[in-house]
């Protein structure tokens, strides 16, 4: 038993288990601080992966900026206990979607352990890292000359996905010149037809 | 390296199933959105390990675009959680049914 099996086993575990307690939460705060837990010991495993880049930006942009953005939804919605999980379902249709999830987990084991992969990795141990594996510097050569267009793209979809939080989530002004009238009050057709009666 | 690159993915797989699971079971629209966020790290991380076992770097520009998509989700989901709350007073998705037959 290396030091390498040890922290992949704990990290593993600390990531799965953050991931059922984030689900099985009641309390959104608490289901964010779950997801927390489960994302940092996935950096974990990104950095012994030799990703030391991602792994931490993982933890800036996730933990950092993704997740706060969550807690502040949630604070500012002032969302406390919520409904019971999946109240309104019966037990079969309940049983279903866990069966259909552990389904799919099964499946997407068999892939892993399909001939693919087998072919390239031998005992599907890992081969000696190349030199600067993960480093800052290979990460950026790799976004700014291979994949430079779908790189730029990226900042479309972003600027795409800013206009359309804000549009989405402003409040409709009083002047606004939409406005939702009652489905009979502006009919012409409507009005002429009642006036005739 | 002693841990075997299936390790990973199957702790990739296992967090894409519980993300599966979230999303089918949970009632609160905002840890719906985590669960889709939790899947969308799952196949992170399996590009992440491929990327180490073939030794090849152009699996971490992936993840990094994939981060970027996960980041554009999350806001604008948010928004429209946002908007439905002021609409409804309530999160609870078996409430947003009026499209339904």
């Amino acid at each position: 038993m290396t030091l390498d099996l040890v922290i992949f086993i704990i990290s593993a575990l600390t990531a799965i288990f953050g991931a059922l307690m984030m689900i099985f939460q009641r309390n959104p705060v608490a289901s964010v601080m779950y997801m927390i837990l489960s994302l940092v010991s996935q950096a974990v495993l990104y950095m012994q992966l030799g990703a030391l880049f991602i792994g931490a930006v993982l933890i800036i942009v996730y933990a950092g900026a993704i997740l706060v953005l969550f807690l502040f939804v949630i604070m500012m919605l002032n969302l406390r206990q919520t409904e019971d999980m999946d109240s309104d379902s019966t037990p079969i249709s309940k049983l279903a979607k866990f069966l259909v999830s552990g389904l799919l987990f099964l499946e997407m084991l068999f892939v892993v352990r399909g001939s693919y992969f087998q072919s390239s990795v031998e005992t599907g141990l890992l081969s000696p890292q190349i030199d600067d594996f993960g480093s800052v510097e290979s990460v950026a050569e790799l976004l700014f000359t291979t994949y430079l267009y779908p790189f730029e793209l990226t900042s479309i979809l972003l600027l795409t996905a800013i206009v359309g939080a804000v549009v989405i989530a402003r409040k409709p002004s009083n002047e606004d010149p939409v406005e939702i009238l009652p489905f009979d009050s502006d009919d012409d057709e409507f009005k002429s037809a009642k006036a005739a009666e | 390296m002693t841990v075997p690159i299936d390790a990973y993915l199957v702790v990739g797989a296992g967090l894409f199933g519980i993300g599966v699971i979230g999303v089918l079971v949970s009632r609160n629209l905002i840890i719906l959105l985590m669960s889709v966020e939790l899947m969308l790290n799952a196949a992170n991380l399996a590009l992440i390990a491929f990327s180490r076992a073939l030794n090849l770097m152009d699996g971490h520009a992936f993840v990094f675009l994939v981060l970027t998509i996960a980041a554009a989700e999350a806001s604008v989901g948010l928004a429209m959680v946002i908007t439905l709350y002021r609409n409804h007073d309530t999160v609870n998705i078996d409430r947003f049914s009026i499209l339904k037959w």
